[in-house]
């Protein structure tokens, strides 16, 4: 219970000084993780709703797929993404690893099923609703997805927040693929893994208040940016 | 305006499900004589065969032939459900979007929701949520989307189910307005005096069979059969 | 006027990169733990220009980095895996920088009585014979490998040791907390010990064993790898690390006000 209360001592300290680096990792978590973020959602968004609206021979299979890499350990995304971009392997002469880019592209992996699977359900319940509709008015698919995207647009942020949730929290794949350099790679999560490590709890917990704390903001925030609307709900 | 649609044959149609056979084969020809009625007991494929001839029910079997080709037959279509699908959008949103389907100009868009929304009683409640409106609106809302683009053909499944008096008077209303306007509507009802008010038009269907047509006056006042006499009675009928 | 940009972006780049060359650097996390990281880095940095960037992992990690030509040179503590990598030819030499020892940390109440050991294996023996729970790193790393040689030494087979030898499969801090959790008995270096932050009821129980020294020595890897791997900085970094300023900082480094490293490059 000390260590509890020592860790939010040194979370105040470090958020009250406004300690250099720590702004600089919390800024390098945001950035990886919003980019991650983005990237994800613009693959996993369409492809959910694709997924709920189309019929095809392997559609249950790609679900099935899917919802199996929703539990992929995100050591085992670091793992295959290291071997693809190490200097020996397939996407070596890029020189991304230990790079933000390649922590970016892990995150990406390990979200992007999270976010098409949350899509794919709540986008299957909505098309189940609108489905004599679009059909009715002549729609094409794209104007479907359109429609379904737009309408389920909180639902799809909900699903964006879970995977924002997950990538932010993330050590595994990104202490891989990034090597917890200081000052280049070095992001709040895998701080906390150096600093417990190091056996210094407070410090340790002080930095996962923070990433607490930030995620809570991001979230309320996005919250707050779609209440903005014309009508607090549908 | 008159409707390029009609006459509509539909030929043979069988819609199967599950191997049962909902409605079928139906042999039919409607010319455009305002409104038509679908009547029939529960369970008698009235729905199936509203959405057989709007082409949203796969037929298994036969043809539904409109005057001009499918392609634009399809587009002079509305149809309105029973439960009324409200998009997750604002009234004013339901309203726009069949013609914004159609790339209409913002201009005209603007001109026709404040239209309908005129007629319909919702002019002050454009922002307002679709889904949170009350039954009767709902229904208004969706006759409204159906209308805004100018159809030439109306299909209606039961408009007025569980609505009060007031709300049933004022979609009927709307109804009227529309066929004086030359659409052509097709619709089920359960409610004999809706069908007394409205019917230019009867087809009697049961067990998925056309049982009877012809005009409402003579088929109300002196049905041919002995099923369309016990329906009109208000037997119960399989 | 494009041109013009992209010179001045060019030159501007390259005089940045004059000023501080990224060179990536493979260190155990003993090492790291230690803290003489934070000495020797700003140092670099001044006299020979590089930003050294640390990829703090295990011996294991560190030399499969290597081999992969992920890093530049790695600094490593695990005599036989280094001269197996030599021997791969994955790198291009070794050279010995420093030494630290390896401790016996275990409760203060001391149940096995491995205070009173004469030699490190005779400390391990008493403790199998008292049955007293042993963390052990269990992650192949250059610690875990000090610790299977001394079990040999003392005629023990780990695999074959009661429950009470706990392989953990973590880190060297991991095994240190879990160890604190548990009041258990673990070897550890002693710069990772003594930059312990959650002590709990444990203390340092057995030193001084010569068999215990831990030789740190630095690999560059190989530059046939591939064209990115920057050897002559690699080399450039060895003539530092083997200088008297080198020798002076990591000699003088403290720690609680021990001295954790000795300098012995030659």
């Amino acid at each position: 219970m000390n260590d509890i209360f020592e860790g939010l001592v040194a979370a105040a300290l470090l958020v009250v000084t406004l300690d250099a680096d720590l702004v600089d990792i919390t800024l390098r978590s945001l950035q990886v993780t919003m980019t991650a973020l983005v990237v994800a959602s613009a693959i996993a968004i369409p492809l959910g709703t694709w997924l709920a609206i189309r019929r095809f021979r392997y559609r249950r299979v790609v679900i099935a797929v899917m919802n199996a890499l929703m539990g992929l350990p995100p050591v085992v995304v670091g793992l295959i993404v290291y071997i693809l971009l190490s200097r020996a392997g397939p996407f070596g002469v890029l020189g991304l690893l230990f790079t933000p880019t390649a922590m970016i592209i892990a995150q990406v992996i390990i979200i992007t099923p999270l976010i098409a699977s949350i899509t794919h359900q709540a986008m299957r319940d909505l098309w189940a609703e609108y489905h004599d509709l679009l059909i009715s008015l002549n729609t094409n698919r794209r104007q479907r997805i359109a429609a379904l995207v737009w309408d389920g647009r909180r639902t799809l942020l909900t699903a964006s927040l879970a995977g924002f949730g997950r990538a932010i929290g993330e050590v595994g794949a990104i202490m891989i693929v990034g090597g917890n350099i200081e000052n280049a790679t070095r992001v709040l999560t895998t701080a906390i893994a150096l600093e417990t490590g190091k056996g210094d709890f407070a410090l340790a917990l002080g930095l996962g208040f923070v990433l607490i704390a930030l995620a809570l903001v991001v979230n309320l925030s996005i919250h707050w940016l779609s209440r903005t609307e014309r009508e607090g709900r549908w | 305006m008159v409707s390029q649609l009609f006459p509509v044959t539909v030929k043979d149609v069988e819609v199967h499900r599950r191997g049962a056979r909902l409605i079928g084969p139906v042999d039919l020809t409607l010319e455009n004589r305002g409104i038509t009625v679908v009547l029939g007991p529960n369970g008698a494929g009235k729905t199936t065969l509203l959405r057989a001839m709007h082409g949203i029910e796969r037929i298994n079997g036969g043809s539904v032939i409109w005057a001009v080709p499918p392609e634009v037959a399809r587009l002079k279509q509305a149809y309105v459900f029973q439960t009324p699908i409200m998009m997750r959008r604002s009234v004013a949103d339901n309203l726009a979007y069949p013609l914004k389907l159609r790339g209409a100009p913002k201009a005209e868009i603007a001109d026709q929701v404040a239209l309908w929304a005129e007629r319909i009683g919702l002019a002050d409640a454009l922002g307002r949520s679709a889904p949170q409106l009350s039954g009767g609106e709902k229904q208004k809302l969706a006759l409204a989307r159906a209308l805004v683009a100018s159809p030439d053909v109306l299909f209606l499944d039961e408009p007025c189910a569980n609505l009060d008096g007031r709300s049933m008077r004022e979609i009927e209303a709307l109804l009227i307005g529309a066929r004086d306007a030359g659409v052509g509507i097709l619709m089920t009802t359960h409610d004999l005096g809706q069908c007394k008010r409205l019917a230019e038009d009867i087809v009697f269907i049961i067990k998925g069979r056309v049982h009877e047509t012809g005009a409402a006056a003579a088929f109300l006042e002196g049905p041919r059969t002995a099923e369309a006499k016990a329906f009109l009675r208000g037997d119960i009928i399989e | 006027m494009i041109r013009v940009v992209l010179a001045v972006l060019a030159l501007g780049l390259s005089g940045w990169m004059a000023l501080a060359e990224d060179f990536k650097l493979a260190v155990t996390t003993s090492f790291h733990n230690s803290g003489l990281s934070d000495v020797l880095l700003p140092a670099i940095a001044e006299d020979t220009g590089l930003n050294v960037q640390l990829l703090v992992v295990g011996t294991g990690q560190a030399l499969k980095l290597g081999e992969a030509g992920d890093v530049d040179a790695i600094l490593v503590h695990s005599r036989a895996a280094e001269e197996a990598f030599l021997e791969a030819g994955h790198g291009t030499h070794r050279r010995g920088i420093m030494y630290n020892d390896f401790v016996i940390i275990g409760p203060a109440s001391d149940p096995a009585d491995v205070s009173k050991a004469e030699t490190a294996a005779a400390a391990l023996m008493a403790i199998s014979t008292a049955q007293v729970p042993f963390v052990s790193r269990g992650d192949d790393s250059g610690t875990h490998k000090k610790e299977l040689s001394l079990w040999a030494a003392a005629g023990l087979d780990p695999a074959a040791l009661g429950g009470w030898y706990r392989p953990v499969g973590a880190g060297m801090g991991a095994s240190l907390n879990t160890a604190a959790g548990m009041n258990a008995y673990i070897l550890s270096d002693r710069a990772s010990w003594l930059n312990f932050g959650n002590t709990a009821d444990l203390t340092l129980v057995y030193a001084g064993d010569p068999v215990l020294f831990n030789q740190y020595a630095y690999l560059p890897v190989h530059p046939d790898k591939n064209a990115a791997i920057k050897h002559e900085a690699a080399l450039r970094l060895e003539a530092w690390l083997v200088s008297d300023r080198a020798k002076a900082l990591i000699n003088e480094y403290k720690v609680g006000g021990e001295t954790l490293f000795v300098f012995n490059a030659k």
